[in-house]
């Protein structure tokens, strides 16, 4: 009897998991995609119904981070062959680094009509490593001036749709009111190679200014970073909001919704947010200009593109391309389209959208968009020549840890904690510690 | 007149007390009243306390985003079974450690503490690789040993704490009448360390119900608990506070109430032992 007991439970368990086993094998693919907390991103899972009823063969799980913690996570992940996401959520400071590694899948061979040359130009660029794209673009953004229009004509002056930096500490002058808590200029403070560092290393460039020389030897204690970073510091300090030091994006988002920023550099992406009535005071008096530059021939601005890829390793490596092609695609924006009309579709991918007339009149800030993102070069970044790649940032793996504590040196320096001088010579020998232990 | 001080020492320290309450509270109460608001109202500058257009638009928006039950019932799985096996190894390790100590004992009590002493991004990588080799990676089962392992050194030090509190000679009677080990530890001194044993799981499960490091580290789609929900709601790149709000006030709700319900046994299990 017991030995029949045995016998039974024995098969019942064999046959449990050879039919799981089969099941599971024959089961629909899924896909887990790991992505960050932004509106583009957020639309994109509420539309994907679109996606999954054209593929019912593939499921979708998502995973949804904050960017510093997605950023940590995929690229443990990927480092030690995690195997958790068949698509990645990443930027174009890693897809150049890991594309090299061989960690990522290449997407050469999207389908025809994902059309590959619609892409702008500099995003194409930023992803493509030896001739293969790495990452599908799912949005791209630079950086411009967003400027209070009735601020600036109160201070009787006119914002150039090419401004220089004199013109921006000159027009900071004039709209500061501090008794009235309006600041002339917002610009990020916080420390953080993604944050202040952003900023300051696209601004170092438009100053004449370069991390490294064309031999990797670091570049702080060149006259063109002392000039980029005294200017910085003056300019916030007579014209900045208080404890400028700790904002980052989102306080100066905060501070020019509420009114009290003149002017405000920063992600392009931040225009929908300043010009959207529902929660911007000054939704209706907002206008945009270029980043500023210094007549060298480089302006200030960053490039960033928030795209798709596919880890090498996935065991979902073509359910996986179907659904970059379908998120990074034409049909996708006229998607959005429909449904939330053209002023939210992802910008800064693609040139059709920019010729797009029903996307020209839904989005007042397109074309400075537009030409903000060409105006930056990724390959060719700044006005001396670099060995690296990257506007706001340096294509190699060791920048984001080396600009990190570049960063908390910059901010102290704006903070008062020590003087631009201190702050450089800091940089100049922490930079050349590490490039010299990294084996530069 | 010593009625009248007593009186008034009574009424400073009552007001003492509120005030640090509320001071505690205050970020709770802030974030509940957030996730109230439009995000407009909630970087609003003067801050707006109670007087704003009160609005459940952020829940319906979390509710329709994101699958909330299944964060919650993962959140009450990790939760539940790591302090239930934290339990069931913790009592006997107490119990030996309080009633057959040896001359190392306080040691490796010392010991257990010291591996909280780490801070936990020291063996990241580590246990990462070793999940990957084990097929660990976002499954109950790796996150219920991981967060059961981390609290166990606290779960050991309550009951030891707990159990040095209860005499000796009832125990050695026990044994006398001829109860076994099992029944020694069941029938006797569990009875008597209920309330110890009861505060130890509830503030074990808040501390495993409230463990982010470890949740967000090796989980993905399928495992993520409750602390996961949240930070997917957490943006660098707008200003999404209503809505983060809302998930915080969703996340930590369900373990307010049962620390709300189960207070009185929890204040009691941890001043247990406190007064003689």
């Amino acid at each position: 009897m017991r030995m029949k007991s045995t016998v039974i439970a024995a098969s019942v368990l064999a046959f449990t998991v050879t039919f799981g086993a089969f099941m599971q094998s024959h089961a629909a693919s899924v896909v887990s995609i790991a992505t960050v907390n932004n509106g583009d991103m957020i639309r994109m899972q509420g539309l994907t119904d679109d996606f999954t009823s054209k593929n019912p063969d593939i499921t979708l799980e998502w995973v949804t981070l904050e960017e510093n913690v997605l950023r940590q996570r995929v690229t443990q992940d990927i480092a030690t062959k995690g195997g958790q996401f068949d698509v990645l959520t990443i930027g174009t400071y890693e897809v150049p680094i890991w594309g090299n590694n061989g960690w990522l899948v290449s997407l050469n061979d999207l389908p025809s009509d994902w059309d590959v040359d619609d892409l702008l130009p500099a995003i194409r660029n930023g992803l493509t490593v030896d001739g293969e794209l790495y990452a599908a673009p799912f949005y791209g953004e630079s950086s411009m001036v967003m400027y209070r229009t009735d601020l600036m004509a109160k201070a009787g002056m006119e914002m150039p749709n090419a401004p220089t930096w004199d013109f921006i500490k000159e027009a900071a002058a004039a709209m500061t009111d501090k008794d009235n808590e309006i600041y002339g200029v917002c610009l990020r403070g916080k420390a953080g190679w993604g944050e202040n560092m952003a900023f300051l290393t696209a601004t170092a460039n438009s100053f004449g200014a370069r991390w490294f020389d064309e031999n990797w030897k670091p570049q702080f204690d060149s006259e063109a970073w002392a000039n980029t970073l005294n200017y910085y510091v003056d300019l916030m300090n007579n014209y900045g909001p208080p404890g400028a030091s700790t904002n980052g994006f989102n306080e100066n988002l905060s501070l020019f919704q509420q009114g009290k920023c003149g002017m405000w550099i920063d992600a392009t992406v931040a225009a929908s947010f300043v010009t959207n009535p529902n929660n911007s005071t000054v939704a209706d008096s907002v206008g945009f200009a270029l980043a500023p530059d210094n007549g060298l021939g480089k302006r200030g601005n960053w490039l960033w593109a928030w795209s798709l890829a596919i880890p090498a390793g996935s065991d979902a490596t073509d359910a996986a391309k179907k659904f970059i092609a379908w998120a990074t695609s034409k049909q996708y924006t006229e998607l959005v389209a429909s449904n939330e009309g053209w002023a939210n579709v992802p910008p800064g991918t693609r040139q059709s959208l920019y010729a797009n007339p029903a996307y020209q009149e839904a989005a007042s800030f397109a074309a400075m968009t537009l030409n903000s993102i060409n105006a930056a070069d990724p390959i060719n970044p700044t006005v001396d020549p670099v060995p690296y790649t990257g506007v706001q940032f340096v294509a190699i793996p060791e920048f984001a840890g080396i600009a990190s504590q570049v960063g908390q040196e910059f901010s102290a320096a704006l903070a008062g904690q020590q003087t631009v001088a201190e702050a450089l010579e800091k940089a100049q020998a922490l930079t050349a510690d590490e490039m010299e232990a990294a084996g530069y | 007149m010593a009625r009248t001080s007593t009186i008034k020492r009574r009424i400073i320290i009552t007001i003492v007390a509120w005030g640090v309450g509320l001071v505690i509270f205050f970020p709770v109460l802030w974030t509940i009243l957030t996730s109230f608001k439009s995000e407009a109202q909630a970087i609003a500058d003067p801050p707006l306390f109670l007087f704003f257009d009160w609005t459940l638009e952020n829940y319906s928006i979390v509710q329709e985003r994101s699958d909330y039950m299944r964060f919650l019932w993962n959140s009450v799985i990790i939760a539940g079974f790591s302090t239930l096996i934290g339990i069931l190894v913790g009592v006997p390790a107490a119990w030996s450690m309080a009633f057959a100590p040896s001359r190392r004992t306080k040691d490796v009590l010392l010991w257990m503490l010291s591996t909280k002493m780490l801070p936990a991004v020291g063996v990241l990588y580590p246990i990462y690789l070793l999940f990957i080799q084990l097929e660990l990676l976002d499954t109950h089962i790796g996150l219920i040993i991981v967060v059961m392992m981390i609290n166990l050194p606290i779960i050991v030090w309550m009951l030891y704490t707990y159990f040095r509190e209860i005499p000796k000679e009832i125990l050695e009677a026990a044994r006398i009448d001829g109860a076994s080990l099992k029944s020694e530890i069941l029938y006797v001194l569990t009875p008597m360390a209920i309330p110890g044993i009861a505060s130890t799981i509830l503030l074990n499960f808040i501390l495993a119900w409230n463990e982010a490091f470890w949740t967000l580290n090796l989980t993905a789609a399928k495992a993520g608990p409750l602390t996961a929900f949240i930070a997917s709601y957490s943006s660098p790149e707008g200003l999404f506070y209503a809505k983060l709000s809302a998930a915080s006030t969703m996340a930590i709700a369900p373990i307010l109430i049962l620390g709300w319900f189960s207070q009185k046994q929890l204040v009691r299990g941890l001043t247990f032992g406190a007064v003689k």
